[in-house]
């Protein structure tokens, strides 16, 4: 698809067709890698958080032990910066149970749900509706929530480096060893998923 | 069935529940990734790596569906939702996470497709069995479940891709009490769902 664009504008492509460009092929990517790793599929999504199909832990770690190893080192040679969302503790424990539940009654995250439309689930239609109407529903309250909830345990854009006093360089690759600890400890004592 | 969960019985204590329980809620029942969830994992991290070096961008979803849905406020009630403190700081449009997750759905087709796994149902057997096949009830649930989802995502400022892989992979500690709330909320819910 990106290739039949670039031929009929080879010159005139603005930078903002190419981003949008890219984030088409990382979409693909993404979607086709979750639909493979299983993570579109109801009872693979259920299955996690009835602790009874490991599939979507071990796929996550993964992605955050190579995603990791991967990111720092791009940041450390200037290839790339990160992008930290805030870490606001109220926030993040209030909106992350409300997810929780919101995610057991869809079964389907917000990513994953696009992934479930695509292979054929046709009940994530109701989960965007869904997902739609609470985004508005949040910005209808998001001044109030601005001034109250968000503003509980503000610490801003923060890594773990500066919570613990140890140097990136070391506390990547000890990070990354603990997750590839839990995901030896994960495969030995569960089940086939 | 039943030799298969007997079976499982003496792998996992973890999965005792799913041999005893009726089948038809077992999630192990039916079937799972079609490749190594390992090697998909690290296919997403390596993913994460592009976005980053190329969009300067993490891989996000909930945000694309917040703009959507600014979009068809605009349309409709221009005047207030240009009101909004959220859409204020995040005007509406097709932006990169819009096309990404847009092209998400289409990535699932492809992979589905060559795979033989297009499911082309509205209800899946381990809900039915549960819950019986009324699609109005499914619907209802699901729109209530998307709501909250969305809703907790804009107040964390993620999900489970924004925080749960994005924010981690940056060791963003913010993200990591995300993402375990977020479990401990689903894994709750599922219980009181499927195993009460």
């Amino acid at each position: 698809m990106a290739t039949d664009t670039n031929a009929e504008t080879p010159q005139q492509e603005s930078p903002k067709t190419k981003n949008l460009l890219l984030a088409v092929f990382f979409g693909l990517v993404f979607g086709f890698l979750l639909q493979k790793g299983g993570a579109a599929k109801y009872n693979v999504l259920i299955g996690i958080l009835l602790l009874e199909d490991f599939t979507v832990v071990k796929l996550m770690l993964s992605a955050i032990v190579v995603g990791m190893l991967g990111v720092f080192t791009l940041v450390a040679l200037g290839k790339a910066k990160l992008s930290l969302k805030p870490t606001k503790i109220g926030a993040n424990i209030i909106g992350g149970l409300i997810f929780g539940a919101g995610f057991a009654l869809l079964a389907y995250c917000p990513g994953t749900g696009a992934a479930a439309l695509g292979q054929g689930n046709w009940d994530a239609i109701f989960g965007i509706i869904g997902l739609m109407a609470g985004s508005y529903i949040y910005a209808e309250l998001s001044g109030t929530l601005e001034r109250t909830v968000k503003k509980w345990g503000d610490y801003g854009k923060i890594t773990l480096s500066d919570v613990i006093p140890v140097p990136r360089a070391a506390l990547v690759p000890i990070v990354a060893m603990i997750l590839v600890s839990v995901l030896v400890v994960l495969q030995k004592y569960t089940g086939p998923r | 069935m039943r030799r298969i969960g007997f079976i499982l019985l003496f792998l996992a204590p973890q999965v005792v529940w799913a041999a005893v329980a009726m089948p038809g809620t077992n999630p192990l029942a039916y079937p799972g990734a079609s490749w190594s969830p390992y090697l998909v994992g690290a296919g997403i991290g390596v993913l994460s790596w592009l976005t980053f070096a190329f969009s300067d961008k993490p891989v996000g979803a909930s945000s694309s569906y917040a703009a959507l849905a600014g979009m068809i406020g605009k349309a409709i009630a221009p005047k207030h939702t240009a009101s909004l403190q959220y859409y204020q700081k995040n005007p509406p449009k097709i932006g990169w996470e819009v096309a990404f997750v847009g092209a998400a759905i289409l990535g699932a087709f492809i992979s589905a497709y060559s795979g033989g796994e297009i499911t082309n149902q509205w209800l899946h057997p381990m809900w039915v069995s549960r819950f019986g096949d009324s699609i109005a009830l499914r619907g209802a649930v699901a729109v209530l479940g998307g709501a909250l989802m969305a809703f907790g995502s804009r107040l964390a400022d993620g999900c489970t891709s924004g925080h749960g892989i994005s924010g981690t992979l940056q060791l963003n500690p913010g993200s990591w009490i995300t993402v375990i709330s977020m479990f401990v909320g689903g894994i709750a819910t599922a219980y009181l769902m499927y195993r009460i």
